[in-house]
């Protein structure tokens, strides 16, 4: 049975990707994830702004009070050095590409030009495999229009590809309003692939307190119907790799994004709730299905079920809507 | 003073110092006063008037800069003042082409720069302005506005002079730069622009070169960040046209009102206006005796934002009042005939408690003196339901509000305070409607101690006798030329003195020693003379109980009458001593007031003697975990993994356990507090230790800006301290081991959140993983191995069963 797959470029021995989390903090679980089958080991993400933001905390609090009180010039050593920037990060870049054979993929948040281009151009030197372009961004701005947001992921895309070789993916949101049409932008300008979708964490309300704050929830396989339909209607229509992320938690959902066209599935969830071991169990899975079912290789499947490959093209499409609706009054 | 003497000595009879010495002529205002004007009109002379921004360090790179790499020659000369909230700082800056021997201070400057408005308000800072000299204003005010808006002798100055104005709005060029409030770089760049000691382009090369130098370590986002306020400066330096006429008609405020005291206008207020050099000796204490009650002449305005009370939203929990450092908001309760008169913006509301039916309540901010600091904005625990954002006391603009509020804040002093009597000193909301008599000190703003210091003068009042040690609260305790202990309507006080660094809990027992032997010269008067005085009033002084403020009251009354009988007997010499001696029979309470650095290092041998003394004293330890006043250096209360001076790779070993030290005497009344975390268990330790009658140590949590911590939040890490187990809350009462109970009570819960939750909120934790990121992990999880193995030693020792200690 073949369970390999191309993905931007990466020949995979299975579709199993664990995705950008703190599971890759830990040298000794990108180890446990590559015993357990993981394809290739996504490592947690590099944000920019929070390498700034740590910069400039730092050099305020040891400026804070300073040079006012003639006792007290000063109030913290003034230390040689500092690790402020990606260091830290991209020796473990290294250290990951050490201790594994799978490809290692690093993922990148910017906030500026330079941070982007710099940041990519030295995760490259430090080994990675391949990049993906986790572009965290929430448009709140009343005069932002779409086509500006369109633009600042071709901008990063552009800015990026035109300084690496190796492939670059790009991590997208749901919320475009033409999403075919982003897709195919982004093939254009050489998106190695795309990772459908970037799962926001929605901030909660606390009615006691009267705030609003962070709130971690883990995803459902529920969660996974909306990368793939999108996956179901882009399939064959771009060149561009497809990773569905959001919502993976049993082997029947690796096979459903395989059939909707994807060509891996990003794992996160499940793998906090159950362990990075999880991964032999979906694989397990896998292959115990596609035996069952008389499957050969998992490129057999890819697509099978995608918009242009059914018997129902339009189910992908409105009309699905009006069929949930109506066979839901039906329950009652 | 000696350029004084050398002029004396030039003139043609001089006359002889042995003479001018032995007739104290000085002491007749006949004071040698210095004129230093040898300036080469070479030399760029450079006055900077700087507060808290950084700027002394953009001067010395500016010294750095001229004096390394060109062949000019520089020299500076820093002049702080001791405050560390809204400080003052002069720079004197020389630069020219040939060597500079002026040890002394410009009096005449060709470039003057003030970097606050609020010195325009303080002194005339163009006093010595050099005819043709350049002015360069950092203000808010624009171009077109600023020249009206300046007081008439500033207008004078610069016709007369014929000066040259520059104004720049350095905050906007920080805030559009995403510099914070740190306005060096900016300023910097103008005196370089302006100035002309350097061609233009070649200053803006070196400034950057000697901003790579200064923040290259710490990353590249901060060097261009810098790099991009310098380019912005240029563009916002504007020159404003000097006017031929004068068009204000703004005066100068006084340096102190004409209501302050003699002694305050004469010394405090000259002091204050950085004339000290110029007083006459004559007029100064002979015996160092300063008076008190004198921070509330020197309104600062140094806050940009202060509080403002909502009354609809407000609770009346009374915790703004009690976190706040500088005593800036006050609460009083009243009959609601106090309101005639009122100012229309006045605010109260009716008092909700049972205590006090029908009077009304009002929460009044000193915005004068307020640092701004909105610590008690953050701790205030009600929310405006519509907008939770506004809570029942909310930060506002100060400059529009000052006058108003200066209006309010007069009204509510001259409303009576509430009688101590009638006053619930266990809860938070009604003792802090008791007057404070520590109030408007210079320490930073959000101050971690002052708070312990303020909520003490409250609940004790004018019987407290303080011993301080040297540190940061006898910097801001007793720092020249005001004090912010002060006196209540009676005109008593707290007295307060600094000895030594090492000698303090031995200053604080002679205090002790010398009430007691006066305390015990007076019964012994009394009851010699008990037939003379009467035996009724003096059978009622000597029973007297004074264990609450009612006994106080009382016994009061009778020292009074006490002196009444004393006046009219006109007696014997043993009468006319005690009559000197009968305030000593209201019972006084003695504080041992310092630092860590005082208690765990330098005073630690001397504070275990008195300890061990087992004399009636408390010790208040406001322990920051590191030298403050000296800029952060390592004690051994400094955490294990903490970074400080002397500790810049994380202290390897532990913090003593002052606590365990105290309780393993038996008879020492010990605490640990953090008000952050519980501020009925401060309150109620602190009345325990001073109602003990025998030693009492005080462990209080002061957060401190060494933490390299955001003040305004500061009490969530006191709390988070506590909830980590860091710092558990504890009182060891050793009247309970009488009783047969445990003397131990541990006030905090097992740790609930992980020590990393609370140290890596603070840049002294977390400098340590951006400089040796291994050794912070190791050292990390060695400090939670300490606190989860001290929680349990203390656990095990607060459930010891001690009923057979009652029997005994």
């Amino acid at each position: 049975m073949d369970l390999t797959t191309t993905y931007m470029g990466l020949s995979l021995k299975n579709p199993i990707v664990p995705s950008a989390s703190p599971l890759s903090y830990k040298l000794d679980n990108i180890r446990r994830m590559e015993d357990a089958g993981a394809a290739a080991i996504t490592m947690y993400s590099l944000f920019e702004e929070q390498l700034d933001f740590e910069a400039a905390s730092l050099t305020h609090f040891l400026d804070y009070g300073t040079e006012s009180f003639a006792e007290a010039l000063s109030y913290f050593p003034e230390p040689y050095d500092f690790n402020l920037g990606p260091d830290e990060y991209l020796e473990h870049i290294r250290k990951a590409k050490e201790a594994v054979d799978v490809p290692v993929i690093a993922s990148l948040n910017g906030v500026s030009d330079g941070g982007w281009i710099d940041y990519a151009t030295r995760i490259e030197e430090a080994g990675a495999d391949g990049l993906e372009i986790n572009l965290y961004f929430i448009p709140t701005q009343l005069t932002l229009t779409g086509s500006e947001v369109e633009h600042v992921y071709l901008d990063v895309l552009n800015n990026v590809k035109g300084h690496v070789d190796i492939p670059v993916a790009m991590k997208l949101s749901p919320f475009f309003s033409a999403m075919p049409r982003m897709a195919a932008m982004l093939d254009d300008a050489g998106a190695d692939a795309l990772v459908l979708f970037n799962r926001f964490y929605q901030p909660d309300m606390d009615i006691e307190e009267l705030t609003v704050g962070p709130h971690l929830v883990l995803s459902t396989s529920d969660e996974m119907r909306l990368p793939l339909r999108w996956i179901a209607i882009l399939y064959g229509k771009i060149q561009a790799s497809m990773a569905l992320t959001t919502g993976i938690h049993t082997p029947e959902d690796v096979i459903k994004a395989m059939m909707a066209g994807a060509d891996i599935a990003n794992v996160c969830s499940v793998l906090l709730q159950h362990g990075v071991g999880r991964i032999g169990t979906l694989l397990n899975g896998i292959t115990t299905w596609m035996d069952e079912h008389e499957y050969e290789s998992i490129e057999e499947m890819k697509g099978s079920l995608s918009q242009r490959a059914v018997a129902e093209p339009a189910a992908f499409e409105r009309a699905n809507y009006m069929k949930t609706l109506q066979s839901y009054r039906g329950l009652n | 003073m000696v350029k004084g003497i050398f002029d004396e000595l030039a003139k043609p009879e001089p006359e002889p110092f042995h003479r001018r010495h032995q007739r104290r002529r000085d002491l007749h205002q006949h004071r040698l006063r210095p004129r230093l004007q040898h300036e080469s009109p070479k030399v760029v002379r450079a006055l900077f008037s700087l507060g808290a921004d950084g700027t002394v360090g953009a001067n010395k790179n500016s010294i750095k800069i001229i004096g390394e790499d060109t062949p000019s020659y520089a020299q500076g000369h820093f002049v702080y003042d001791s405050k560390k909230s809204g400080a003052t700082t002069v720079s004197h800056l020389r630069f020219g082409p040939t060597e500079i021997r002026q040890p002394y201070l410009i009096t005449s400057a060709n470039f003057i720069a003030v970097h606050q408005t609020i010195f325009l308000e303080r002194y005339d800072v163009l006093a010595q302005a050099a005819p043709g000299s350049v002015f360069l204003l950092n203000t808010y005010v624009s171009k077109d506005e600023v020249w009206d808006s300046l007081p008439r002798v500033y207008q004078e100055h610069m016709i007369r002079k014929q000066m040259k104005f520059y104004v720049i709005d350095a905050y906007d060029v920080a805030e559009k730069t995403n510099m914070g409030g740190r306005i060096n770089t900016i300023m910097q760049t103008c005196f370089f622009a302006i100035s002309g000691v350097l061609p233009e382009e070649e200053a803006i090369a070196a400034i950057k070169q000697a901003i790579k130098k200064t923040y290259g370590k710490r990353g590249e986002k901060v060097v261009q960040q810098n790099y991009e306020a310098v380019d912005q400066t240029l563009a916002h330096l504007h020159r404003v046209p000097v006017p031929a006429t004068v068009t204000s008609t703004l005066e100068l405020p006084a340096m102190v009102p004409a209501n302050a005291p003699e002694f305050v206008q004469q010394v405090t207020g000259e002091i204050m206006a950085g004339r000290g050099d110029d007083l006459p000796v004559s007029l100064l204490p002979i015996d160092g005796t300063y008076p008190t009650a004198t921070t509330q002449w020197e309104k600062r305005n140094i806050a940009l934002e202060v509080p403002i009370w909502d009354p609809d939203v407000c609770i009346q929990c009374g915790k703004c009042a009690l976190v706040c450092p500088h005593a800036t908001i006050r609460i009083k309760v009243y009959p609601e005939e106090e309101l005639a008169g009122a100012p229309d913006s006045f605010k109260s509301m009716p008092y909700k408690g049972k205590e006090y039916p029908g009077w009304m309540y009002t929460i009044q901010v000193a915005a004068e003196d307020c640092t701004g600091c909105a610590a008690c904005v953050h701790v205030c625990p009600a929310k405006n339901k519509r907008e939770p954002r506004f809570k029942a006391i909310n930060m506002e603009p100060q400059p529009p509000i000052r006058d108003r509020e200066r209006e309010n804040y007069d009204f509510f002093l001259s409303i009576p305070e509430v009688d101590r009597r009638n006053v619930n000193l266990r809860q938070v909301k009604t003792n802090q409607l008791l007057q404070p008599l520590f109030e408007y000190s210079g320490a930073c703003s959000g101050c971690g101690e002052t708070p312990y210091i303020k909520l003490i003068t409250q609940l004790f009042g004018d019987r407290t006798i303080v011993a301080n040690a040297t540190g940061c609260s006898s910097i801001y305790g007793g720092n020249l030329p005001t004090t912010p202990y002060t006196v209540n309507a009676d005109g008593r006080g707290p007295a307060w003195s600094n000895s030594l660094f090492e000698d303090n809990a031995e200053f604080g027992l002679g205090m002790r020693l010398t009430l007691d032997k006066r305390l015990e010269y007076a019964i012994e008067l009394l009851k010699h003379n008990a037939e003379v005085i009467g035996p009724e009033l003096v059978d009622a002084l000597l029973t007297a109980d004074q264990s609450d403020e009612a006994g106080i009251y009382d016994q009061r009354q009778r020292v009074a009458a006490l002196k009444q009988r004393l006046a009219s007997l006109n007696g014997a010499p043993g009468l006319k001593q005690l009559a000197s001696l009968a305030d000593i029979l209201v019972k006084k309470t003695v504080w041992i007031f310092g630092g860590d650095g005082w208690a765990y290092d330098i005073g630690y041998g001397g504070l275990d003697h008195v300890l061990a003394s087992g004399r009636n004293i408390n010790v208040l330890v406001m322990d920051t975990e590191v030298y403050s006043n000296t800029g952060g250096q390592m004690s051994k209360a400094t955490p294990r993994a903490a970074v400080a001076k002397f500790a810049a790779a994380g202290k390897p070993l532990p913090k003593k356990d002052m606590a365990m030290i105290a309780m393993s005497y038996g008879n020492i009344y010990v605490a640990r507090i953090a008000m952050g975390a519980s501020d009925a268990q401060t309150v109620r330790a602190i009345l325990e230790a001073e109602a003990y009658d025998g030693p009492s140590l005080i462990l209080a949590y002061s957060h401190c800006i060494a933490h390299g911590i955001n003040m305004t939040t500061a009490n969530d890490q006191q709390k988070k301290a506590v909830d980590s187990g860091y710092w558990p809350l504890l009182r060891y009462d050793p009247r309970l081991a009488d009783e047969g109970k445990n003397p131990l009570q541990l006030d905090s819960r097992a740790p609930k959140i992980p020590l990393r939750d609370y140290v890596y909120n603070e840049t002294r934790y977390t400098m340590l993983t951006k400089t040796k990121p291994q050794e912070a992990a190791r050292l990390l999880a060695l400090a939670q191995e300490d606190v989860t193995s001290r929680w349990h030693l203390y656990e095990q020792m607060a459930t010891l069963d001690y009923s057979d200690e009652g029997k005994k």
